[in-house]
């Protein structure tokens, strides 16, 4: 193939991705981004001006070479591309389809300043497809056994990249979930239109694959305690159990049936597979020809707001304090809601819910909002407007606001240090945290983010647990 | 797997189960539960730990078949195994030497009250136990319970065995006879609960209650089984089961249970007419 000039490259649009039809899908619980085909991934592969500095590296909270796997991806060795990636990252298929790319790599991406930023994301996401149907890559390779073991708390993106790194470097890792499956908030919260399950479990059978080990049912604190996991052999305790405790309103009526939390209604519909009710016995209410609003503007709320639609409500809102441009979701998820017919009401607030004799919700009273100065967070701050209460009939209500922190670890550990929201206070360098051998990340240390960050957040806490184990060898 | 070691009905409808879960044995205390899936695409569901035997590895859970999924446990024997099992959850029960001390058990719910009754006395506690059933065939743990506590009254709606009314009726006649009552802890129907709370009321003694509502994950990540209690919202699973039966809101937790009636009938429905057309083929067959 000859050498494409820079000029030549930048002249290649941006491929679209191949999406199943908005009026087919909204009705069915399929993956809606269909993946590139091996002819657009080359096309968009070529559009990488292969920077001498890519500085979309930087963007990456897990650092992958991004250049040099497109380099392999525009070459047409795809195996190749995907062994790259897992240099950096034990979950491409996962992150290929959840990262929010727009405002990590893509945004550093020098092709983006005059034009569309390179693919990224739809390149990794073809990667890894490509290298799950196609019978892997090269095995990874793996350290002489240190004879070293970890305890790792929570088996969602933070624990999976962590246990991932750990046993590439000799360790023995065995991963603790508390549900029966696992997988985290890829399993229970985002749903199979966004994230197949069968791709989370290929990427968890690839860690079982290197010799990670995983115990399901099991709820540290409870089950054991942190000090009875190191009292029974493990070296060191990486804490990475999410946020899970769902904040709710705090407004009047928000007891009445009908209204969820989002981990609810997502737990119920993607991990009990309440959507193929009776045939798996957990039920959810039924919203067939309803309406449904969802309060909340960030990922959490699409999904639950997109789940309802596809289980066949009528009117499926999403109800914002503040106006489009604050809409924390990304961009391709809020298009996505909007093509399947999710209506938003933004700069909207709801006062109190009204349900009727027997206790169910019917309906929902809001107040409008204006956007004033900005507030702590730099957005402008929504203020109510005096006199504009109306009532809007709802059938069932989602409140995706975001989750403070699961008490479970903090009750039964008295030695670890928290902030004032429950958040665990760690040294943000080592994520070593005030109790010897133990460190945390994810959510459970920044508050409910990205399942990027929380990847990240699971490297660096391997490299330093590495560290921190390599020392205890010196020193014995 | 969990294995089932023992499985016998108690009382129609009513089955013990004994099984091997030796993690939770050592763990449990008084008060708290574990989360059970029977099979894929089985519910969780939370049932309270009634006893446990830490040198065998087995706990004790006592179930009612009320919906599908309990019916289909109660149909297992021993030898059978259980998918998921996960426990300990939910907070101990606070136990201290009250002085005198009542645990009252409606129904099933004395399963759930026996292992407290029996934590109480160990703190020292004059135990009284008022177990109520509709029915003398209802009235269960009476031997076991009798082995613990001080006193123990059986009671009878129809009057076909031990005192004949409702649990509440005897509790006001120990009080109205003088009985000096430090502490009352009651586990039932919601009906049941709301009643004892409101008999104690007047007389201000400490009263708990350990609430039942619907679950998903038991761990606190979902809010499912959010109650009202003191007005504020509490989330069962990790604030509680237990709570101040004074502070509790009962009508809110009832008609938050209601909230998929339809579906658990739709379900036990679907359930029953498979059994009865097992039943069927069965017959057919062994014709």
């Amino acid at each position: 193939m000859p050498e494409l000039s820079k000029k030549d490259r930048m002249k290649i649009p941006r491929q679209p991705m191949p999406e199943q039809d908005s009026g087919l899908r909204s009705a069915n619980f399929e993956e809606v981004n269909l993946g590139f085909t091996e002819e657009l991934a080359k096309m968009e592969a070529l559009r990488c001006l292969q920077c001498p500095k890519p500085v979309c590296i930087d963007g990456c909270p897990v650092e992958i070479k991004i250049s040099d796997f497109i380099r392999l991806v525009a070459k047409g060795d795809f195996l190749g591309a995907a062994s790259k990636i897992k240099e950096d990252n034990m979950l491409p298929a996962v992150c290929g389809r959840v990262c929010p790319q727009e405002e990590q790599c893509e945004a550093k991406c020098v092709v983006g300043i005059k034009g569309e930023s390179v693919a990224i994301g739809r390149l990794e996401r073809f990667v890894a497809d490509f290298e799950r149907e196609h019978g892997g890559s090269r095995t990874l390779e793996i350290k002489p056994k240190t004879g070293k073991k970890v305890a790792i708390i929570g088996s969602g993106p933070a624990g999976l990249s962590c246990a991932g790194d750990l046993i590439q470097m000799g360790h023995d890792v065995t991963v603790f979930e508390a549900l029966h499956e696992l997988g985290g908030v890829l399993i229970y919260g985002i749903p199979e239109f966004r994230l197949p399950k069968d791709i989370v479990k290929a990427e968890i059978d690839s860690l079982k694959s290197l010799g990670v080990e995983f115990q399901t049912n099991a709820v540290i604190g409870f089950t054991d305690t942190i000090d009875e996991l190191m009292q029974s052999g493990y070296d060191a305790v990486f804490i990475a159990v999410g946020a899970g405790l769902p904040y709710f309103l705090n407004i009047y009526g928000e007891n009445l049936n009908g209204v969820y939390s989002s981990n609810e209604f997502l737990t119920r519909v993607n991990l009990m597979k309440a959507y193929k009710f009776p045939d798996y016995d957990t039920p959810v209410f039924n919203v067939k020809d309803k309406t449904v609003a969802v309060f909340g503007g960030g990922n959490t709320a699409m999904d639950a707001v997109r789940t309802s639609k596809r289980l066949g409500a009528k009117n499926a809102y999403i109800i914002y304090r503040r106006s489009d441009v604050e809409l924390p979701a990304r961009k391709e998820e809020i298009h996505h809601a909007k093509q399947e017919g999710i209506e938003f009401l933004l700069l909207a607030n709801p006062n109190k819910f009204i349900g009727d004799k027997d206790g169910w919700l019917t309906g929902v009273e809001l107040i409008k909002m204006e956007l004033g100065e900005p507030d702590s967070s730099g957005r402008r701050k929504p203020v109510p407007i005096d006199g504009s209460n109306h009532i809007l009939d709802i059938d069932m209500a989602v409140i995706a606001i975001g989750n403070g922190s699961n008490p479970i670890i903090q009750q039964t550990t008295p030695e670890l240090q928290f902030n004032k929201w429950g958040n665990i206070l760690v040294n943000e360098e080592t994520m070593a945290t005030s109790k010897k051998g133990v460190f945390a990340g994810g959510d459970i240390v920044t508050g409910g983010a990205t399942v990027i960050l929380a990847m990240g957040a699971g490297r660096q806490a391997a490299k330093a647990i590495n560290n921190y184990l390599n020392k205890i060898n010196i020193s014995v | 797997m969990y294995k089932i070691v023992v499985a016998e009905f108690l009382a129609e409808n009513i089955k013990r189960f004994v099984i091997e879960a030796p993690k939770i044995a050592a763990k449990r205390k008084a008060g708290q539960f574990v989360i059970i899936r029977l099979k894929d695409g089985g519910e969780r569901i939370p049932l309270t730990i009634a006893d446990s035997d830490n040198p065998k590895g087995t706990i004790t859970i006592i179930v009612q078949g009320i919906g599908k999924t309990t019916k289909e446990l109660n149909s297992l024997n021993a030898g059978d195994l259980i998918l998921d099992v996960v426990g300990p959850l939910g907070k101990p029960s606070h136990i201290e030497n009250f002085g005198t001390a009542v645990s009252i058990g409606g129904g099933v719910g004395t399963a759930i009250a026996y292992p407290t009754a029996v934590a109480l006395k160990q703190a020292g506690n004059h135990t009284i136990s008022i177990i109520g059933g509709r029915t003398k065939d209802l009235v269960i743990l009476e031997d076991e319970l009798k082995q613990v506590c001080d006193e123990v009254y059986p009671t009878t709606d129809d009057g076909s065995y031990g005192f004949h009314g409702f649990v509440t009726q005897k509790l006001k006649e120990l009080i109205d006879n003088g009985t000096k009552i430090d502490f009352v802890l009651a586990i039932g129907p919601i009906p049941m609960m709301k009643a004892v709370a409101e008999t104690t009321r007047p007389y201000g003694i400490k009263t708990v209650v350990s609430l039942n509502p619907i679950m998903v994950d038991g761990t606190g990540m979902c809010g499912g089984c959010r109650a009202t209690v003191d007005n504020k919202t509490v989330f069962v699973c990790v604030d509680g089961p237990e709570f101040d039966a004074h502070l509790v809101d009962f009508a809110t937790l009832e008609r938050r249970n209601r909230t998929y009636k339809e579906h658990e009938k739709e379900s036990l429905h679907d359930y029953m007419c498979h059994f009865d057309k097992a039943f069927e083929d069965n017959l057919v067959t062994s014709n």
